[in-house]
């Protein structure tokens, strides 16, 4: 039992002991003795519950170990950054095993993800402003508005790679870390990052100064910052169109009408007839159920990567089918999207896919090698 | 300017509304209409006012006893969890093409333009998910509370069901909600311009009680964090008098579990707040002296400015309504009368009052407010119209308690630019072409 606790152990005794007038104590005390005796020896074997300050008295307390385990956030200010260190070197060999095939072999890529590095200038640095910000209507890169390192630091533990987040070791988050400020030209390619030099480091971010907090959005009695009149009649208001969806473009979301209910007020408009046609809204297609297959690839991201009709990073699951017509096929596809790989199908490696389990990767390889559904589809 | 005073009118029933030269125009162009497609499809109820049906005897919906009132039904408990009629799957969370490239991180909006009332079904509550949802198993699930507190805490979820609860109405919407709208017209239908926005019953233990419970520090713990217990372990940082307030660990939804892809079995709830910070899944809460900066209040949800600096921790959202039908992508089903109707909320506090206005913004009516007017949920407006078959531009304008209008988008432009992605919540615009159709259009 800690010393905080002993002391709450003994907290209620000591009270009662505090109530008493000095006097009256005096001459209970002794008689009393016999009482409080068995008290007082009860509470050093009192467990946990029965020291509960607490009102409800639910709930535990945690052990430090359970704490530690979950306690892993590193705030700006570095409190909770644990030791370690890793090399540029040793950051491009994970980057290259685990985290190229979404951000790209040099973080550029915008296939799966936004951009991570990019759009920073090596004047940026000076100010700690990065110019682009101002001005570009670039899509913005992680580089370009990261102000702490630490928030870096913070989100490859608890959130990456993508399929196996909390699997990297504090050094290999280091070595990311590193690996990724090399690739934004932030530090040479034999560069250590440390706990020891990380504060130092973190000087080098071009948008480290490029933060306010000078707004009303984060207190609820905050100061709005724009102001209407409510004006209520013969406002004085431009009412000229400006933006409107192209007539080309109405049925890029897909038909209308089938996204409105098919009676009532009003009807979706059918939009895959062009623009004024005056229709009702066409008999909507009975929905197609998913195949336990594509939803199994859903939810396990594989559709990240992977399109069944079109290479993206990875090949089409057509082309894995043909390629995998012979016997024994999905046994061994099952086993190869579990343990990973690259050079089959270029130079892009596929992340093992440890968290599978072998009846689900059984499922995929089968439902890949039958054609990933194109089969039945073209029927 | 109005008297932000005024609550909002009530209006009698459209009863005998109409001209008798209206009602003339509506018959004859309903039957025109008729005539053209509503033997095709065999009902068309909408059309069969008064005159304009066109068989001697009246029309087979009556006359002709359908199957379902000449035969036996099904028996109760066929559907042991009931679903929707088959005839409402038009009516679905969907996908932005193009929005996103990932769907584990992605987001599905709400139908709104086919909801009534506040509430949002639990099956059409907006998904946003940073690493994709799980189902997780209660009897594993744990929330820990620890940081500066005098005595750290482990509940599970039995624990937190035995605490004194409590049930709140509010609505929740994405700070990103409207954030493909900043500099012109993306989207065509409400569902994708607002439909990151919600409106529940949420029912759990106010996290005040909990933080009470394990003595936390109150002249340094300043701030908390929430951390998920999902792959992301998303992470917030709310003000610590924002989580003294009105915040809920929660665990019911709309009077039922919440549902997995809303957090399952453990939410937390911070009404007026952007949903980023209702972290799902709840795991953890820490409660420190300086605010956390997470990747999600350093490289996400931070609005750009023009002049290139990055607003931190914008949390609360502004007030804000739509209209939401007749809305974008709708097409009127010819002139005559129609219920205008739509949502309005802020997040710091009550809807005072809401304005339409028929002629893009330059009149403006009060709209009538259902009941119940909730703080930080969303508040149902209606407003009596008739549509003369003219090109029109419908708009919708809130006020809150605190007096704040909603702007217009060039207000909000003026300020913020068109790049800040975040908190948009400019007055929205349908125009109503002569065809009846219903368009996304920016004005002014």
């Amino acid at each position: 039992m800690s010393g905080d606790g002993f002391r709450r152990a003994f907290a209620p005794a000591l009270r009662l002991l505090l109530l008493l007038p000095p006097l009256l104590l005096s001459l209970l005390l002794p008689p009393m003795l016999p009482l409080l005796l068995p008290l007082l020896l009860g509470s050093f074997v009192m467990t946990a519950e029965a020291a509960d300050t607490t009102r409800y008295g639910l709930g535990r307390a945690p052990t430090q170990k359970e704490i530690d385990a979950w306690d892993i956030d590193v705030r700006p200010d570095f409190v909770g950054l644990p030791k370690g260190s890793g090399s540029v070197a040793r950051g491009q060999d994970l980057w290259d095993n685990k985290c190229a095939s979404c951000h790209g072999v040099f973080g550029e890529s915008n296939e799966v993800f936004n951009p991570i590095i990019g759009g920073t200038a090596a004047d940026d640095a000076k100010t700690g402003v990065v110019k682009s910000l101002t001005t570009s209507e670039l899509q913005r890169t992680t580089m370009m508005k990261l102000s702490s390192l630490a928030t870096l630091w913070d989100y490859i533990r608890r959130a990456m790679p993508w399929n196996a987040p909390k699997s990297l070791s504090p050094d290999d988050v280091y070595a990311l870390t590193a690996y990724i400020l090399n690739l934004a030209d932030l530090v040479p390619s034999g560069f250590v990052l440390s706990d020891a030099n990380i504060r130092e480091t973190e000087k080098l971010l071009p948008n480290r100064n490029g933060m306010t907090r000078s707004h009303g959005m984060w207190d609820i009695r905050g100061k709005p910052d724009v102001r209407n009149s409510g004006c209520m009649k013969d406002c004085a208001v431009d009412i000229t169109p400006r933006s409107a969806i192209p007539d080309y473009a109405r049925n890029a979301h897909g038909n209308l009408a089938d996204q409105n209910r098919m009676f009532g007020g009003v009807r979706g408009i059918d939009t895959t007839k062009p623009v004024g046609t005056p229709t009702m809204a066409a008999e909507s297609a009975p929905a197609v159920a998913m195949h336990p297959g594509l939803a199994l690839a859903n939810r396990q991201g594989c559709m990240a990567c992977h399109a069944i009709d079109r290479k993206l990073l990875g090949p089409s699951f057509q082309e894995v089918a043909s390629r995998r017509a012979s016997n024994g096929a999905a046994s061994e596809l099952a086993d190869r999207i579990k343990a990973g790989g690259s050079g089959q199908w270029g130079t892009i490696p596929m992340p093992a896919q440890s968290q599978l389990s072998s009846a689900d990767a059984r499922s995929l390889a089968e439902w890949i090698v039958a054609g990933a559904g194109t089969k039945e589809r073209s029927k | 300017m109005h008297d932000a005073k005024i609550p909002g009118r009530i209006v009698k029933a459209p009863e005998n509304h109409l001209t008798s030269d209206d009602v003339r125009v509506i018959r004859g162009a309903r039957r025109r209409a008729f005539l053209k497609s509503a033997m095709a499809i065999g009902t068309g109820a909408a059309l069969t006012a008064g005159k304009a049906i066109a068989v001697s005897d009246g029309e087979d919906a009556i006359l002709k006893l359908p199957a379902h009132t000449t035969t036996l039904g099904q028996p109760v408990a066929a559907r042991a969890y009931g679903t929707p009629s088959t005839h409402e799957q038009n009516l679905q969370r969907r996908e932005s093409p193009g929005l996103t490239r990932v769907s584990a991180a992605s987001v599905a909006f709400t139908p709104l333009q086919g909801l009534f009332g506040i509430i949002t079904p639990s099956g059409l509550h907006f998904e946003r998910h940073h690493q994709g949802w799980h189902d997780i198993d209660p009897a594993q699930h744990r929330l820990m509370l620890h940081g500066l507190v005098r005595s750290p805490r482990v509940y599970t979820m039995d624990d937190l069901m035995r605490l004194p609860s409590v049930s709140r109405i509010h609505f929740i919407e994405c700070g990103a909600n409207t954030g493909m709208e900043w500099n012109n017209v993306a989207v065509p239908t409400v569902q994708y311009t607002h439909g990151m926005l919600s409106c529940c019953e949420f029912t759990g233990v106010p996290l005040s009680l909990l933080l009470d419970e394990c003595g936390f520090d109150r002249k340094r713990g300043r701030y908390i964090l929430a951390e998920g217990a999902d792959g992301s372990s998303m992470t917030r940082t709310i003000a610590i008098e924002r989580a003294l307030d009105d915040v809920l660990v929660a665990y019911g939804m709309n009077g039922e579990m919440l549902r997995p892809e809303n957090g399952y079995p453990l939410r937390l709830v911070v009404p007026g707040v952007q949903g980023i910070s209702w972290v799902k899944w709840l795991r953890r809460i820490k409660v420190g002296d300086q605010p956390f900066g997470t990747k999600d209040e350093t490289l996400h949800y931070v609005d750009l400015m023009p002049d290139g600096l990055q607003r931190q921790y914008t949390s609360i959202q502004e007030c804000k309504s739509v209209i939401t039908s007749p809305s974008g992508g709708q097409l009127l089903q010819g002139k005559g009368f129609y219920n205008i109707t739509g949502l309005a909320w802020s997040g710091r506090g009550k809807v005072l009052r809401v304005d339409v206005s028929v002629d893009g913004g330059r009149n403006w009516r009060i709209a009538r407010l259902e009941t119940p007017v909730l703080t930080k949920s969303l508040t149902r407006f209606n407003v009596d119209w008739t549509w003369d078959g003219k090109p029109v531009v419908l708009q919708s304008r809130a006020t809150d308690e605190t007096g704040y209008v909603q702007p217009m988008m060039a207000q909000l432009r003026a300020v913020r630019g068109t790049r800040s992605i975040y908190h948009n919540n400019a007055i929205q615009s349908w125009r109503i072409a002569e065809s009846g159709e219903v368009g996304n259009v920016h004005v002014g």
